[in-house]
């Protein structure tokens, strides 16, 4: 009996194992985040665009919004910039830009060319806001929902498919839910 | 002569890897210097080397030379310096990134598993080797004529 079970039970556990280590479309190296379900951490930076004004998330709050955290020395970014170009033009949800680790003439050169998605993007000038978020790379893009919390993280180049089957009905549900 | 060469190969090997030690040490990626108090630059040195840079996940920020790394440390030094305790720094960061950033879990019921397998798997092996032992006890030896049994 025991001869026949053991080896079968290590077989299943094994299979098991190899398919969810070994899942292609698994990435090993994007973690968790701990902010899911918890408040979002505030920030209050000066925009990349126009350093007289401020985006604040105070003045976000009561809304659903999306939170890109990119830099213009970030090959992915450039890669998911114009599926953003596309969100942006949806009018779904505010998008909001974090530059991380960046100079702000780059920043603005690359938003004045290839075109701006953001309602506004905050200048994170030293990398603060990004540890507040728990930002370890780019592109990372957090979704916030009405009372303030990150109820989402993706982080890799964002895409239609992505957007289409992570974000939509998160977005739907989080405004049905009220706030 | 033949007896030299390899002495003198071993020497200049052993010189030259003593000489290089230096120019690693120098080559560290810190770029505030020490901190004055030489406690706060030992819990400095103990918490970055606990601290796993994300970007390269098998460094800690003490080793890594990642931006983030940089950060991080900077982060780290700030609150020792604002009197901050290694709990408080522990779980900033672990707040912010998951627990995944300690290479030194904390013993929790999420974190037993990883603590408890290798006592698990020296207990299984151990349970094998004795069965395994007295089913050999049990076997007769082999350099006795199978007859006799």
């Amino acid at each position: 009996m025991w001869k026949f079970v053991i080896p079968v039970a290590a077989f299943v556990a094994l299979a098991v194992l190899f398919a969810v280590g070994l899942n292609p479309h698994r990435d090993i190296h994007a973690l968790p985040s701990p902010l899911i379900g918890k408040a979002a951490p505030k920030f209050d930076l000066t925009d990349v665009m126009d350093p007289s004004r401020r985006v604040d998330t105070a003045a976000l709050k009561g809304q659903v919004y999306v939170l890109n955290v990119w830099g213009t020395w970030c090959v992915a970014c450039r890669e998911e910039h114009d599926e953003l170009l596309a969100i942006a033009q949806q009018h779904v949800v505010p998008l909001i830009g974090l530059d991380y680790m960046d100079q702000r003439d780059k920043a603005r050169q690359w938003l004045t060319q290839l075109g701006n998605p953001y309602q506004s993007v905050g200048f994170d000038t030293d990398g603060r806001t990004a540890i507040d978020w728990g930002v370890y790379g780019a592109p990372e893009t957090f979704l916030v929902d009405g009372q303030g919390r990150v109820i989402f993280k993706f982080i890799s180049p964002m895409t239609a498919e992505v957007w289409q089957n992570e974000f939509v009905p998160r977005i739907a549900a989080a405004r049905r839910s009220g706030a | 002569m033949r007896f030299l060469r390899p002495t003198l190969k071993l020497a200049a090997l052993l010189l030259s890897s003593v000489l290089s030690f230096p120019v690693l040490a120098a080559g560290s990626v810190d770029v505030y210097g020490e901190l004055e108090n030489p406690s706060l630059q030992a819990r400095y040195e103990h918490i970055t080397e606990d601290l796993r840079c994300l970007v390269c996940q098998n460094e800690s920020i003490a080793d890594s030379n990642v931006e983030l790394a940089a950060d991080l440390r900077r982060q780290v030094r700030e609150m020792l310096i604002a009197g901050k305790s290694d709990d408080a720094i522990f779980k900033f960061m672990t707040d912010r990134y998951g627990e995944f950033v300690r290479f030194n879990p904390p013993l929790t019921p999420k974190t037993w598993l990883i603590w408890g397998a290798p006592f698990i798997m020296v207990a299984v092996g151990a349970v094998i080797i004795i069965r395994v032992a007295r089913q050999r006890a049990r076997l007769p030896l082999d350099d006795e004529p199978a007859s006799e049994n």
